[in-house]
């Protein structure tokens, strides 16, 4: 075993890109962090995307912040995905707020923060400029994409848009589209948002403020979806939020009461402290517009067809946000084409953040499926 | 895996197999015949299995594998999508017996069943002592069998006609030896090649 062998970029890209949306960037940076080392072939890069507020700290500790990358039990030395045999590349995308170009960053034409004015960005302009963070690399194709949730649907459209440039898509948690369901969430998401006094329609950096409240709402919706029933019944039942022998009474007040709200309360703060809510407004949206078959008249068998990679789809029992019914609309339209594709359904209790949490039998799956992908390199 | 413990069933079915074809083995189990046939003749395969043990088992070996239970049905695959589906011993353990056979015939062009025949004289002595047969080919006591099923090479063939499934070819093994007479008492392992009628 060998070092996590951090390395930290800010690679800046100054040929325009073009976005879904017609518009364009003219110049833009992105947030970069690699894992182990790039072999000399350079044949086994992993790129790892995020879902929606996680960043390019994928692996071990953040020397400056010390906080601990949101994928650490899957990444690192002797992990799933083992950077002692892969060169994992974590991208903190477009749009969002960690350090990346996004409505936070000074628009070289207003010199003022971007704000509401920052394009909307989808899942494929992010896949497009990921590719270029590839060609920094001089990495020709990828051994493998892999992400869940959100992160999911860039691995899916990875193989979409270069299917000569990726070997094998790790598809977790994930869905072809949202559901009505699921686009409903994210709607009051924003709306909790927009409708914050303190977002001044999406310009609220030149106010010194930020539309706490609204992301505190759209903090909290979002938790409850990624857990499960079960989840929360184990993890917070109807327990009162009392000192610990204090009796269990009512104290008929709207202060937190439950043990639930008490969590959903510090779920909110803390990442309203963190997040951008222009950042949660077009990350949302862009889950919204993913939709790859939309173009084939709503065929994924057809929009599948061009894939060359071989996928591995991965889903959890309990996860009703991105359910196992979803996952397997991918799986039935890459068996149409024929094309190569594993599908595990873990019989797991934590809903929707199962993707991120170490359960025995899902790490089983992604470990033997890298190393199986490591004998194919050597 | 070597030559002299494959199993006589993969053999067996393997006669049956273009190179070159498309393959779908339901209950594939840890994919020891899925590598068998994918060296034996360069077919494009896909396994089905439930338990994440085999299924795991299945990912180790670099094979594709669908996890999903069988009784849940076929949604997943297309009609006549494959050339060959294959059930090997794993029709007595379903619930859903006709739904699946009718499943298979759908998804393929051509269907292997193959399952142990209850049948052979063996096990109808051991019903003659009153006792539930366990043998090689039905290894388990009454109270821990995956089968939930028993049958017989006659049972299947009546079944089979009255459901629209047509049978190609048939093979019965015991010990491993085909057998050419006498078969619903003699043979141990029933091997079907069918098709919808």
């Amino acid at each position: 075993m060998t070092g996590l062998n951090t390395q930290s970029y800010t690679i800046q890209f100054n040929e325009p890109l073009a976005l879904k949306s017609g518009a364009q960037l003219g110049s833009y940076s992105l947030e970069v962090q690699t894992y182990g080392q790039l072999n000399s072939l350079k044949t086994n890069a992993v790129l790892v995307c995020h879902a929606l507020n996680a960043s390019h700290h994928v692996a071990g500790k953040d020397p400056t912040t010390n906080q601990t990358g949101w994928w650490d039990n899957m990444i690192g030395p002797g992990k799933p995905l083992d950077t002692d045999h892969f060169f994992v590349i974590g991208v903190n995308n477009l749009g969002s707020c960690f350090g990346s170009t996004g409505p936070m960053s000074i628009d070289p034409a207003t010199q003022k923060p971007y704000g509401s004015t920052f394009p909307l960005v989808t899942v494929e302009d992010w896949v497009d400029s990921q590719a270029r963070v590839a060609d920094h690399f001089g990495i020709q194709k990828f051994a493998a994409v892999m992400g869940g949730s959100l992160g999911g649907m860039q691995a899916l459209s990875w193989g979409i848009q270069y299917p000569q440039r990726v070997a094998h898509c790790l598809i977790i948690a994930s869905a072809a589209n949202l559901s009505a369901q699921n686009i409903a969430f994210n709607e009051i998401a924003r709306n909790a948002i927009m409708s914050d006094p303190d977002f001044y329609e999406g310009n609220y950096y030149a106010h010194e403020v930020t539309p706490r409240r609204g992301l505190r709402v759209a903090r909290m919706i979002g938790h409850i979806t990624y857990l499960s029933n079960d989840d929360m019944a184990e993890k917070f039942g109807r327990e009162l939020k009392r000192i610990k022998g204090a009796p269990q009474d009512y104290q008929f007040s709207f202060d937190t009461e439950f043990e639930v709200e008490s969590y959903l309360r510090y779920q909110g703060e803390k990442f309203a402290d963190y997040f951008d809510a222009n950042t949660y407004l077009l990350i949302t949206r862009a889950l919204d517009y993913f939709d790859p078959a939309k173009t084939m008249g709503g065929d994924l068998s057809k929009a599948l067809e061009v894939i060359q990679s071989k996928s591995l789809v991965v889903s959890f029992t309990t996860d009703w946000r991105f359910a196992p019914e979803r996952s397997r609309e991918i799986v039935k339209a890459l068996l149409d084409n024929k094309r190569s594709v594993t599908y595990a359904e873990i019989d797991a209790p934590h809903g929707h953040d199962a993707f991120l949490l170490d359960d025995a039998r899902y790490h089983a799956i992604i470990r033997a499926y890298f190393s199986r992908m490591q004998k194919e390199l050597t | 895996m070597s030559q002299t413990v494959i199993r006589a069933d993969f053999s067996a079915i393997a006669k049956w197999i273009k190179p070159q074809s498309t393959l779908l083995d339901l209950g594939c189990g840890d994919g020891e015949f899925l590598e068998y046939i994918r060296a034996q003749k360069n077919v494009r395969t896909y396994g089905v299995e439930i338990s994440d043990f085999s299924v795991l088992a299945c990912v180790e070996k670099g094979l594709d594998v669908i996890q999903q239970d069988l009784e849940a049905g076929l949604a997943l695959f297309e009609n006549q999508s494959f050339d060959m589906v294959v059930l090997s011993q794993t029709l007595q353990t379903i619930h859903e017996t006709e739904s699946i056979l009718k499943e298979i015939v759908r998804v393929g062009k051509e269907c292997v069943i193959s399952f142990p025949n209850f049948a052979h004289w063996s096990h109808r002595i051991d019903i003659l002592l009153g006792r539930m047969p366990v043998s090689k080919s039905l290894p388990y006591d009454w109270y821990n069998t995956p089968n939930v099923r028993v049958l017989t090479i006659a049972d299947f063939e009546a079944l089979a006609s009255q459901i629209g499934i047509k049978i190609i070819d048939r093979v019965v093994l015991h010990e491993g030896k085909e057998l050419s007479w006498g078969v619903n008492l003699l043979g141990s392992l029933a091997i079907y090649r069918v098709q919808s009628a």
